[in-house]
């Protein structure tokens, strides 16, 4: 038998295999234990941060496959994160659905207002998206605010807990596997999407729009359904936050989301699923990180004492943002396929 | 005359007033975009920069009014140098996504340090402008509002002559026309672009100064580099006398959104038209009054 290494394919099904190896399946199922039994071990805080990291990453897909896989730019993903968070508030709290109508139907509103934007949006690219998308995030942010009657505006919505048949999840642990199995779900969701034809043809739009559609590539087709698809997972999203938060305001959803949201595509890595994971638990866990940081630099000058608030959050975001694109374009998961790389090819370098 | 016409003619007037900033603002990113093809996004902060730097110059370094906007438009002429050097020349060559994601990084981080550093007070600048307004037949008009259209007035002919006649002007012409052309007609592109960014800051900073003494100085003065989005767009991203035309539109129909729909509708309808007519600009004509048909080649 041949000696295996590198990249060592012998057929087409090998190349588009979900779990490459052996060893990343056994990795992975080692990785579903260790969170399966998380909440026994680690303190609520840190279950309360993957649950929001879960949040995130569902987002973070979403819009990872509209502006990382088709290269459509959107600075207004907040806005469908809004309308899904909306959806999901007042469908449940005015008419009490139980949730399996609650979150698909955010899901169906966000990926309908992404259908407004998209076909539109059809013949702009790169600077005029980017600008049509912020525009409708701020018309999005102006109707949650003014629309008093349906969104009860600035005074937030309280949320009912989520009800699992019967079984109501109140408590951070209880949801924990609840948003764990759907962020699951999303992932594979995806995955699978980006080894299908719908996935190149979303590669191929971005990588030349116009070659895709000599090749034949719809390119109204697949652009409008990469909007669809990225408002459906991020209006999911915004419903699960509305669950998990138990409480929404529109200061939640402003420019500065869709800007965290992006930060996490970047930071992860553009195009790459595991990217879109990456960053979205980096940039939920960096707040914690900036945190511990002033209170050790509290320790060492006692002047910065209550200096710490969440500017410096938002400043470390704009940091990172600049630092991951002039230095590292492909993101963590770029670090993370060359780390795997210079072992795999050990004791070569190529 | 009636009271409705009277209404709306004072509603354009200001509205022009309001129009000569955004224009200013709005030829501030088409100086960048023309001859780098960068749209800058930290505008805005550089605007609510300059605003607070003027604001200390004066109140706490006690500087006369005219002095203190000098040496704030050498700081911000400063600022874009090195904006140019150090956030935008690594990127040179990178996708659009990327550089605009630069410059979305930046704006967040200067905005969130600077309410780190100047805190989130409302500050009242001391307005150097008398304070009683100029009446004639019914329309009132603030000193400010008059000397904001004098200004911009006599920043965009100077612009012009600049443009026209000097040498620079005329490099910085050939290299939004066609970098490498420039650089074989001796021209050197880097200064080019460095100069680019400090004019560019320098009319941000005019602009900054104006708004300070027309509204409170917050962070939030940022957001009225957002609202000059529109007034690009419908002028044609690469063009400077669309920006300006389009500047002084946006102005008008805010204000009389602002004036008529507000009662209807409810507050804040001002705050949106902007990004209302940005949209539809975009779905209807998106390359503007003046900007040019984007050909593709294969």
């Amino acid at each position: 038998m041949a000696i295996r290494s590198k990249t060592f394919r012998e057929s087409y099904f090998e190349d588009i295999k979900l779990f490459k190896t052996m060893w990343i399946k056994s990795w992975m199922g080692l990785f579903l234990l260790v969170l399966v039994f998380l909440p026994f071990m680690g303190d609520p805080y840190i279950v309360y941060l993957v649950n929001i990291s879960c949040v995130a990453t569902i987002a973070a897909l979403g819009l990872n496959i509209l502006t990382g896989f088709t290269g459509q730019i959107s600075l207004g993903h907040a806005a469908f994160f809004a309308i899904g968070a909306y959806g999901t508030a007042v469908i449940s709290s005015r008419f009490l659905f139980p949730f399996w109508i609650c979150l698909p139907a955010s899901g169906v509103l966000a990926a309908s207002a992404g259908l407004l934007v998209g076909i539109p949006c059809l013949r702009l690219k790169g600077l005029y998206l980017a600008m049509a998308t912020m525009s409708f995030g701020v018309v999005v942010e102006y109707v949650v605010i003014t629309w008093d009657n349906v969104t009860l505006g600035v005074r937030g919505i309280a949320v009912p807990t989520l009800n699992f048949f019967g079984y109501p999840l109140d408590s951070i642990n209880k949801i924990y596997y609840f948003l764990i199995v759907l962020t699951a779900l999303a992932i594979i969701g995806a995955t699978n999407m980006m080894r299908t034809r719908v996935g190149r043809a979303f590669i191929a739009i971005r990588d030349r729009d116009i070659a895709a559609e000599v090749m034949g590539v719809s390119l109204t087709q697949y652009k409008v359904m990469a909007f669809l698809i990225s408002s459906f997972y991020c209006g999911v999203a915004g419903g699960l936050y509305a669950y998990v938060m138990g409480y929404i305001h529109p200061e939640h959803f402003t420019f500065l989301l869709s800007v965290q949201y992006l930060a996490m595509i970047i930071v992860g890595g553009l195009g790459s699923i595991l990217g879109s994971i990456f960053g979205a638990v980096f940039i939920t866990i960096i707040p914690e990180f900036i945190k511990g940081l002033a209170q050790f630099f509290t320790v060492l000058f006692p002047a910065m004492e209550g200096k710490y608030d969440d500017a410096w959050n938002i400043a470390a975001f704009g940091l990172l943002i600049m630092l991951f694109l002039i230095f590292e374009p492909r993101g963590l998961a770029g670090i993370w396929t060359r780390i795997k790389i210079c072992f795999k090819n050990w004791p070569f370098t190529y | 005359m009636n009271t409705g016409f009277m209404f709306f003619i004072q509603l354009m007037i200001s509205g022009i007033a309001l129009g000569c900033l955004y224009a200013l603002i709005a030829v501030g990113f088409v100086l960048i975009l023309k001859a780098t093809d960068i749209l800058n996004f930290a505008q805005g902060e550089v605007i609510m920069l300059s605003a607070f730097i003027c604001y200390f110059l004066v109140t706490t370094f006690h500087l006369p009014f005219l002095l203190a906007v000098l040496l704030t438009g050498i700081i911000a002429g400063f600022m874009g140098v090195a904006t140019e050097r150090l956030v935008l020349r690594p990127m040179l060559g990178q996708p659009v996504f990327a550089v605009v994601m630069v410059t979305i990084g930046l704006s967040i981080f200067l905005r969130s340090m600077a309410g780190i550093i100047f805190g989130y007070n409302n500050l009242v600048f001391p307005s150097p402008f008398p304070n009683e307004a100029v009446r004639t037949g019914g329309i009132v008009l603030s000193q400010t509002e008059i000397w904001i259209m004098l200004s911009t007035f006599l920043l965009i002919t100077t612009f012009f002559i600049f443009f026209k006649y000097s040498r620079m002007g005329l490099a910085m012409r050939g290299t939004a026309d066609d970098q490498d052309v420039a650089l074989l007609m001796g021209i050197s592109v880097k200064r080019v672009f460095a100069l680019i960014w400090a004019v560019s800051f320098v009319t941000a900073a005019v602009a900054g100064v104006f708004l300070a003494n027309l509204m409170v100085i917050n962070l939030g003065l940022t957001l009225v580099a957002i609202s000059a989005f529109p007034a690009i767009i419908l002028g044609g991203l690469e063009s400077i006398p669309g920006a300006i035309i389009g500047g002084i539109a946006i102005g008008i129909i805010e204000n009389l959104a602002g004036g008529y729909l507000d009662q209807i509708i409810g507050g804040g309808v001002k705050d949106v038209t902007p990004f209302v007519v940005l949209f539809l600009v975009l779905m209807i004509r998106p390359y503007g009054l003046f900007g040019k048909r984007e050909i593709e080649r294969v």
